[in-house]
């Protein structure tokens, strides 16, 4: 990533240089920066609404880490079940595939107003109305469909010879998946999983049309009240504080899987 | 918001790039003229957005009784109403300012406005906006506004036969579970004054609003009193309102919106006070909105 020589170093160190300030000065020495500092960056504003957001944030934090566990478990039933072979099973392919087709297809704010309004109005008795549980509920369908595909690719990139060598040593179907299969494709997948996380940890903001008061509703009530806009600002980087480790922590899991794979291409 | 960002970024570049040609509209200097008593107030001398015409922002869907005309033109659907029949509350003022500003019916334009629009930094779509915008202080420093035309009491709505009904006080409504619209003064009202047990919910519109009453989300609505007889009269069979709120120190007033430091503000003032003086408001207000005096006040 980083360039190795020193001289490298400069020139890298050079070009971003002026290449920021460039643009920096370009916005800073517009006719409309004052006005437009004013209303995105205004820092008393900022200073208001830190703790404000930030405590509204926790519902996206709670939300986003119990959708995830439910996905992950989801998820890979999901890919299981479409990775069945044979005609038997063809019902329950017909079902896997329909799912993932209907619930990728739907636009997700859809899928949390039919959540939130729908079935509260259905009036079923032991059925939750909290449009948290509700809205939380429809993200865990449509990222359930978007993982059990990352899953199924990387179930697929699993050499087929592993199947065979394992059934030759006696496995049952269901023991080679589990115990040779599913082991080397998670471990694969765990970047483009990580890809998916960030997209929901942003769309848990979609839940604030049921009413729930979550960091972006809450930056909305601000901007709406006050007429500017940093509330939405303060929103926006509680919400890269979180995904900026993830990233990271993505990059890094992707260098290590290169190094691995590289490392048994020597042996 | 991030698109927003980046346009505003993009603007900026580009009006960088084509020689910083429009400075004088984008900076926040004095207002050209207007400020003297004396403003030259007639059709052909002002600077609207179309010249000769007179271009009005209202929000879409527009909810009656503040426009009643029914759908037409961009304003489609079964709750929404049409600007341009004049008929509601707000669309009877608006056609009464720009007859005082001296324009026709016919040199009316009306443009569609989301609220967050109306107060976006950047050039605007409309002369002047109204959709039930209260003027505050920490507001007015991004737009300006007219004189108010309108003052207007916090109200609630609850479903007939539920518990909250029998609330009598500010104090009895703690326990329940509120909501209300987002870009109202109302959830600062119910977080500052009712200081409700349960967390407030916000919602993007009334509709949505109405669906979370009745589906057993929230117990009441909080919204202004002609918006909650509205409510009660047409939208929510079987519900009732509360109670209205005692009017707020210094009242939630609503003024005309226009862009900060506008050439108009001096004409579409005089218009208002005009208005004011003359009783047209108060005539339009007994026209178009109902009485608020029966309603019980919540102390």
């Amino acid at each position: 990533m980083l360039p190795a020589s020193a001289g490298n170093v400069w020139v890298a160190l050079g070009s971003t240089v002026v290449v920021f300030a460039g643009l920096a000065l370009i916005i800073v020495n517009s006719p409309g920066w004052p006005k437009v500092k004013h209303t995105f960056f205004d820092p008393a504003e900022f200073r208001t609404y830190f703790a404000t957001i930030g405590h509204a944030f926790v519902l996206n934090i709670k939300i986003f880490l119990v959708a995830e566990v439910l996905i992950l478990i989801l998820a890979l039933v999901l890919a299981v079940m479409r990775s069945l072979p044979g005609a038997v099973f063809f019902p329950i392919r017909v079902l896997a595939i329909g799912y993932t087709d209907l619930f990728r297809g739907i636009p997700t704010i859809l899928l949390v107003y039919l959540f939130g309004f729908g079935i509260p109005t259905l009036q079923l008795s032991h059925v939750t109305v909290n449009p948290v549980y509700l809205g939380a509920a429809a993200l865990v369908v449509v990222y359930t469909a978007y993982v059990s595909e990352v899953y199924r690719a990387g179930i697929e990139s699993v050499h087929p010879s592993q199947e065979a060598a394992a059934r030759s040593l006696g496995l049952t179907r269901g023991q080679t998946m589990q115990t040779v299969i599913l082991p080397q494709a998670v471990r694969r997948v765990i970047p483009p999983l990580l890809n998916d996380f960030i997209g929901l940890q942003k769309d848990t903001a979609l839940i604030s049309v049921l009413g729930p008061v979550e960091a972006l509703q809450r930056a909305t009530l601000g901007a709406s009240s006050e007429f500017n806009y940093t509330p939405y600002v303060v929103a926006a980087f509680f919400f890269v504080l979180i995904t900026v480790p993830q990233a990271r922590l993505t990059d890094w899991l992707i260098a290590r899987d290169r190094k691995r794979q590289m490392a048994g291409g020597q042996v | 918001m991030i698109n927003k960002l980046l346009a505003v970024a993009f603007v900026a570049l580009a009006v960088t790039a084509s020689g910083c040609g429009s400075s004088s509209s984008s900076s926040s200097s004095a207002p050209p003229a207007s400020s003297g008593g004396a403003a030259d107030c007639s059709p052909s001398s002002l600077h609207t957005l179309t010249s000769g015409k007179l271009t009005i922002g209202t929000d879409n869907p527009a909810y009656s009784p503040y426009y009643t005309g029914g759908p037409g033109h961009d304003w489609s659907g079964k709750y929404n109403n049409d600007p341009y029949t004049g008929k509601g509350f707000e669309a009877a003022v608006a056609y009464a300012v720009a007859e005082k500003m001296g324009f026709t019916k016919d040199q009316v334009t009306w443009a569609v406005t989301h609220f967050d629009q109306s107060f976006a930094p950047g050039p605007k779509n409309f002369d002047f906006y109204l959709a039930q915008v209260s003027i505050r202080p920490k507001r007015a420093e991004n737009v300006d506004f007219s004189l108010p035309y309108y003052r207007a009491n916090q109200a609630v709505v609850a479903l007939k036969g539920t518990p909250i009904t029998s609330a009598t006080t500010l104090a009895d409504l703690k326990k329940y579970k509120l909501g209300t619209q987002v870009g109202t003064t109302s959830y600062d009202f119910i977080t500052g004054t009712i200081q409700p047990s349960q967390q407030p919910s916000a919602f993007n519109t009334t509709n949505d609003a109405i669906h979370a009453l009745q589906a057993g989300q929230i117990d009441g609505i909080v919204v202004d009193l002609p918006t909650a007889f509205y409510m009660t009269a047409v939208q929510i069979p079987k519900s009732t309102v509360v109670g209205q709120f005692p009017t707020s120190p210094g009242g939630d007033q609503w003024g005309l919106v226009m862009t900060k430091d506008s050439p108009l503000k001096a004409c579409v003032d005089k218009a208002v006070s005009a208005l004011t003086a003359d009783g047209t408001l108060a005539k339009l207000q007994k026209t178009w909105l109902s009485d608020k005096v029966s309603t019980p006040v919540l102390q």
